[in-house]
């Protein structure tokens, strides 16, 4: 039978306070979850309402103007507030150390300090939307966000602060990587996870200064007037595009590239095999962090930029391509000959190479110059970029957190019901999203309030689709939070992983382990090394 | 993990003088150039002086010469992110008045809506 | 957890040991200042643009801009950074007031760069070189003059704000010597402290021919 240990890091050392100044990495994991599980809520409400709006043409629930602030809510809200901090701070901030075998992360108050400025930067995002919330889609473009009478600044000012949270994030976890490895942990016998981690990190420092510097100067451009953005004093506004997708597009890969660390790790512990090509894995990760500084222009294809800049990046945006197409086949190599087992997490990660597929190579057309042309602004981004972020990321999310929720709270969820919400969710998911495709592809244009009734059968399709996710999300918040409290004692290792982090108790010791680890194999080496996992043990038992 | 390689490195106190008399001197000298036309070679002095000076200051006051190669690899990515930026930016905004002239020709001429009296087609091309 | 004994008291607990503690900090130091490079490399970036955009403009704007002035503050920066170095090679030799002196002066020359910045910005205020739509001023040629005082301030006026937090981060190391945190064995925060500030040197040594020399 297994057994939680009294002392651990959710018990010891008890009081608020000891949460409130905590540098325990897994603690400030935890409290990002908490945050970032919130915000995800918020943002998805929003969704709902936007997309009970669309149910049908015309006005439904809110007006023209709102529903201009409903959707620029919706996308800063989910992009800075959820999806850029969510796999990085709050599972890599629980599990990097542990897998690392380190006490905890190079700088323990920095981190602290990150989700104060995280905290902080929120406040700002929430009081915009009592200060008449901004209306510019969460792109901000010049110069209708200069114009606008509506809280620009306190959103932007909101997305600067959640910045630097994000490149402490990023800092620190370079500097743990680089340093604080167990010993005999060379660099290719990292986990696949810390791999994706670390080009997440790079792309992190590297390019969110330069968000920093863009909405500094916008705030700038509003309050003084400095002119750099604005047509009217001279200034370009496609500048302001070029600064905000040098950072906005590689963003997108701080987005996908945990999300593919998880299932890089997941896909190798749920099947008991050996992943396949190790070394392209991860040298994939760190060529897609460079490449995707290479190719935002092709956010711009219709701006107004120069033809010359458009081959440019249509022909540079191709190349990112080739490394994310080579983990999807590595994965599914991975998968041949395995013991695959149908766990939760497993089916989320089934769900993550089909969803990530569509979506990635959706994102061909777009990277097209002469197809983006017709698809620019339509429905066929929007859906584009859901199937890589909410197919891509948020799936991969819930796989990895369905995967360490019994190292984080040392409890199961109930696996029967946790499949079938995995089942809805891909159901749902669909539903909301392949209509999109089509209604894109048949020039539906995005951020529209009113439509043509010929698209309003598709629109509906979506709207429940986007219902039956809500659904499913609801149930799975129930699920996961009664687990808290009654489920199963897990086990030290519930799947039979064989990285560090399934070493340590369930939950982990306040100070990870009890005694420095030293990593003598690899990673995955399950044609080495026999393991039962903990689940199966007490499947045979009973 | 950490491996004793190297011990901390103490630099002579002749090098931090001297290369603080370099800086003084070039600062000299870029001033005194900025007063003879070269004319477009102005910028790249004032810039090959600068960048000169700045490479002083990180491998000596910086200690990049002596200290973790690592630290050299931050700072040169660092240059390098910022010279993608520059540059691919700029081959927006340095060439917004190129049309190719193939744009404007139709594909093919037989095709319906050059027939008949179809409105002028836009002159600027490609330009979305 | 059991303690090792033969910790000294500046080691965190989840460091083996110092020489770990000290390569962690330093390299957090140097991404720190890959994060500054970039954040200043957006407005190197927009310079380079409306550069080569408006040349003739650039050019005669540039000389309404004090070169004395500018040089001036070129080298107290130079010299603020070799006082910076010297503090640090004085505390590896454990020369604790020393160390003090020159960390002190160098506070002083920071503090003189920003007067001088103080009486330049002024001036130019006074005369409506101002950026965007503040810019009142006539008497130069070419277009769009306003645009080279935006980015004659943001330049400048995010590097002295990058002065004014050098200024507290020596400041706080300054204190902290005197209080003799620091020796021979453990002095990494001064290190970093002056890596920052040659950082801050760094960029003023390209802004200052870029603005005040061709424009
Ligand atoms: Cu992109």
């Amino acid at each position: 039978m297994n057994i939680i240990p009294e002392k651990n890091y959710l018990t010891y050392p008890k009081g608020l306070k000891s949460w409130l100044f905590t540098l325990d990495h897994k603690r400030i994991g935890l409290m990002y979850l908490f945050a970032i599980m919130f915000f995800f809520l918020v943002g998805g409400i929003f969704a709902l309402m936007i997309r009970l709006e669309l149910f049908s043409p015309g006005k439904d629930i809110v007006s023209a103007d709102t529903y201009n602030q409903l959707f620029t809510l919706h996308g800063a809200i989910m992009i800075f507030l959820f999806i850029i901090p969510s796999i990085p701070a709050s599972l890599g901030n629980l599990i990097l150390p542990l897998m690392l075998g380190a006490k905890d992360v190079a700088f323990p108050r920095l981190n602290l300090a990150s989700w104060y400025i995280y905290v902080f930067g929120a406040m700002f995002a929430v009081y915009s939307m009592i200060a008449g919330a901004a209306d510019t889609g969460w792109t901000f473009y010049t110069p209708y966000s200069i114009e606008t009478n509506t809280a620009v600044i306190s959103l932007t000012t909101g997305a600067f602060i959640l910045g630097f949270s994000s490149i402490f994030t990023g800092l620190n976890f370079l500097v743990t990587i680089h340093k604080l490895r167990a010993p005999g942990m060379t660099w290719f016998k990292m986990p696949l996870f810390v791999w994706g981690l670390y080009a997440t990190s790079i792309i992190q420092v590297v390019a969110t200064p330069v968000l920093g510097i863009t909405l500094l100067l916008l705030i700038l451009e509003r309050v003084a007037g400095i002119g750099i953005f604005n047509p009217a004093l001279g200034g370009d506004p496609v500048l302001f595009q070029h600064f905000f997708w040098f950072y906005s597009h590689p963003a997108v890969y701080i987005m996908i590239l945990p999300g593919m660390a998880i299932i890089s790790e997941l896909i190798s512990v749920h099947s008991h095999k050996k992943i396949f090509g190790y070394k392209v894995i991860a040298y994939s990760s760190l060529a897609i962090a460079f490449i995707s500084f290479l190719v935002w222009g092709h956010h711009m294809f219709v701006s107004g930029q120069s033809e010359l800049a458009g081959m440019i990046f249509s022909f540079l945006t191709f190349f990112v391509g080739v490394p994310s197409g080579i983990k999807v086949f590595n994965w599914v190599a991975t998968l041949y000959k395995g013991a695959v087992r149908f766990t939760t997490p497993m089916l989320y990660t089934f769900a993550f190479l089909i969803l990530f597929s569509i979506g990635g190579l959706t994102g061909i057309f777009l990277g097209a110059l002469s197809v983006d042309v017709h698809l620019h602004d339509t429905y066929f981004v929007v859906a584009h970029f859901h199937y890589t972020m909410m197919g891509g990321t948020v799936i991969a999310f819930f796989a990895g957190l369905h995967h360490w929720w019994p190292k984080i709270w040392g409890r199961m969820y109930n696996e029967r019901i946790a499949k079938i919400t995995a089942v809805l969710v891909f159901i749902g998911f669909n539903l909301t999203f392949i209509p999109q495709f089509i209604m894109g592809a048949h020039g539906m244009p995005r951020r529209y309030y009113d439509y043509l009734p010929q698209f309003q059968g598709m629109h509906e399709l979506s709207t429940y689709g986007a219902y039956l996710l809500g659904f499913a999300f609801t149930i799975m918040a129930v699920y996961l939070i009664h687990s808290i409290f009654k489920g199963k004692p897990a086990g030290n290792n519930p799947w039979g992983g064989l990285t560090l982090e399934w070493q340590t108790t369930s939950p982990p010791d306040p100070h990870n382990f009890h005694e420095v680890p030293v990593w003598t194999h690899g990673p995955y080496d399950y044609d080495k090394i026999k393991v039962t996992p903990d689940l199966e043990k007490e499947l045979e038992t009973a | 993990m950490s491996k004793k390689d190297h011990q901390e490195h103490v630099i002579p106190l002749m090098v931090y003088l001297a290369v603080g008399a370099a800086l003084l001197v070039l600062t000299v000298i870029t001033v005194a150039v900025s007063y003879v036309n070269l004319g477009p070679f102005n910028l790249v002095v004032a810039i090959g002086i600068a960048t000169f000076k700045a490479m002083l200051v990180a491998l000596f006051f910086m200690h990049l010469l002596y200290d973790n190669k690592l630290f050299m690899a931050v700072f040169l990515s660092g240059l390098m992110f910022l010279g993608v930026f520059i540059i691919l930016t700029m081959f927006d905004t340095m060439k917004r008045d190129m049309i190719y002239d193939e744009v404007a020709k139709p594909i093919n001429p037989k095709a319906v809506i050059y027939q008949e009296s179809a409105p002028p087609t836009d002159q600027t091309g490609g330009q979305q | 957890m059991d303690v090792a004994t033969d910790r000294p008291a500046y080691l965190a607990e989840h460091f083996t040991d110092a020489e770990q503690q000290k390569e962690s900090a330093k390299l957090g130091m140097w991404v720190f200042l890959l994060t500054e490079i970039l954040l200043f490399g957006g407005l190197f970036c927009a310079y380079a643009i409306y550069r080569a955009w408006y040349p003739d403009m650039f050019y005669n704007a540039h000389k309404h801009l004090d070169v004395v002035l500018g040089a001036v503050n070129t080298v107290v920066l130079i010299l603020s950074s070799v006082t910076v170095a010297l503090a640090i090679h004085a505390i590896q030799h454990n020369k604790r007031k020393q160390s003090i002196i020159f960390l002190t002066v160098t506070l002083l020359f920071a503090a003189t760069f920003l007067v001088i910045k103080y009486f330049e910005y002024s001036h130019k205020i006074h005369l409506g070189m101002l950026p965007g739509k503040f810019y009142t001023y006539t008497g130069i040629e070419g277009t769009n003059p306003h645009i080279f005082f935006t980015i004659y301030f943001t330049m400048t006026g995010l590097h002295g704000l990058h002065v004014l937090a050098g200024m507290i981060v020596i400041g706080w190391v300054l204190i902290r010597t005197i209080k003799g945190h620091f020796n021979s064995e453990y002095y990494t925060p001064v290190e970093n402290a002056g890596l920052y500030w040659h950082l801050v040197d760094m960029i003023w040594i390209y802004l200052f021919p870029l603005l005040y020399l061709v424009g």
